[in-house]
């Protein structure tokens, strides 16, 4: 078994029949048997409707949550043996609010992780330059705005350098342009499409628009209720006949040109 | 005789109670400032402790200022007649609001925030001191700039125990049936807490994040 992680891509993720549960108030969610490998370099989207537990398998892959049962390896390494802060910072993450930290300028919150790993200034510095030109913002103009001072696609696009600034191999992403107005929206997919392929980096996205994921992923994972219930790139994906498969399919042919 | 001439004429006395008088709040509230806010970012980690600190300083504030004084006097080391017993009810006066607002600020923090922060690989004492604490600064200095106004009037009934400052004039004056007495401690002190409201309150618009 440890030969054969360690022969494994340095880059993967695995889940090993993962399950997770949290009792509170508020909200039970739950993943259960969750048997998964996702490749290095690939973009991997999980398709799901609301509490089918994507945001959960996202959180588990970076040590947010740990499973209750079964194991995540990271670059063949189970989440619970890793430290889990060096595990982050190798570990890009963006979000639908984006997360900015308000105090921060843009150039400082794209230098987030290079700080916290104490690269030395100029380093730092160039880096925040190529990121900025990297998701199409004019360092010049943008660098040292505060996020309240952004449009909401200019925070995600920050949110996305941010989450690259360190080189992390694996980036998760978690609806990044779930908040954001349609045609921000189409905008964005279309320009992180094509960066995602220059990239080459192990993504874990999640949405629960069937659009996007055809747009964006080499593989669909569909969940519902906390299971896969279907894994097929995204051509594939839509010939499948199970069920849920079917209703995401049927609300895309229902409203052509609506994508949430 | 008039307050007007009343005043000018013990000019020196004023000012030196309203000297006498400042010097217990800023001690005060430098002490309550040391305890509140350590305390308050000491308890965002542990409900149990929140609860009960909390709890304890909401008490304080409950107590009618005369009786807490009364209350201290005959406790050893802290109590007695004079300034160190009126310190010591002054900052228990003065630590609920600046703990609350501690409290408060650090967790009031959008959510979204805190989760880029632990997702991106910072310790917990980094999101404290570098994301919680930055963003609280406001809301805490709201919370100082409460205290020390309650503190700058509590401080008036510190001179029932013998602690000076411009509580004195008031309570002769009570004792006297003279106006000019009375309100030769209770001007200086509302301009005291004017004063205060207004610099704290710029400080405060200045540290806002939005």
């Amino acid at each position: 078994m440890n030969t054969k992680t360690a022969l494994s891509s340095k880059k993967n993720i695995a889940f090993r029949e993962v399950s997770f549960h949290i009792n509170d108030i508020l909200k039970r969610l739950i993943v259960s048997g969750i048997s998964l490998e996702i490749p290095e370099g690939e973009t991997l989207v999980l398709l799901g409707r609301s509490g089918s537990g994507k945001t959960t398998l996202l959180k588990l892959i970076n040590g947010m949550l740990l499973p209750r049962e079964g194991e995540i390896l990271v670059e063949g390494r189970s989440t619970r043996d890793w430290d889990l802060i060096r595990l982050r910072r190798g570990i890009g993450y963006v979000i639908q609010d984006a997360g900015l930290f308000p105090h921060f300028t843009v150039a400082e919150n794209v230098a987030l992780v290079p700080n916290l790993e104490r690269w030395d200034a100029a380093r730092t510095a160039a880096r925040v330059q190529e990121m900025l030109q990297l998701v199409g913002l004019d360092p010049g103009e943008f660098a040292h705005r505060r996020p309240r001072e952004l449009s909401g696609g200019q925070r995600q696009r920050v949110g996305v350098a941010r989450a690259l600034a360190a080189d992390p191999p694996i980036l998760l992403m978690d609806e990044p342009f779930g908040a954001l107005d349609p045609v921000t929206r189409a905008e964005l997919q279309r320009e992180f499409s094509a960066l995602a392929r220059r990239l080459g980096k192990t993504i874990v996205f999640v949405t629960h628009d069937l659009r996007e994921a055809l747009l964006l992923a080499s593989r669909i994972v569909l969940l519902e209720t906390g299971r896969i219930v279907a894994s097929a790139p995204p051509q594939e994906f839509l010939r499948l006949h199970h069920p849920e498969v079917r209703a995401f399919t049927s609300s895309l042919n229902l409203t052509p040109g609506a994508s949430a | 005789m008039t307050s007007w001439s009343f005043f000018t004429e013990h000019r020196e006395e004023i000012l030196g109670a309203t000297v006498e008088h400042m010097t217990l709040v800023v001690i005060a509230m430098v002490i309550a400032i040391l305890i509140g806010v350590p305390l308050g970012m000491f308890i965002v980690q542990r409900p149990a402790l929140r609860t009960i600190a909390l709890g304890i300083a909401s008490i304080f504030q409950t107590i009618p200022s005369l009786a807490l004084f009364g209350f201290l006097i005959p406790i050893p080391f802290i109590g007695g007649i004079g300034k160190r017993t009126a310190i010591v009810a002054l900052v228990l006066y003065a630590l609920l609001p600046i703990l609350r607002n501690t409290y408060v600020g650090l967790t009031g923090i959008d959510p979204a925030v805190l989760e880029a922060a632990e997702a991106m690989g910072m310790t917990r004492a980094q999101i404290l001191f570098r994301v919680r604490f930055p963003l609280a600064r406001a809301v805490i200095l709201a919370g100082i700039r409460t205290a020390t106004i309650i503190t700058i009037g509590v401080a008036t009934i510190a001179a029932a125990i013998g602690a000076g400052g411009l509580g004195t004039f008031i309570f002769r004056g009570v004792a006297l049936v003279s106006d000019a007495l009375i309100l030769a401690g209770a001007i200086p002190a509302a301009l005291l807490a004017l004063l205060a409201d207004f610099l704290l309150g710029l400080l405060e618009r200045r540290l806002k994040v939005t």
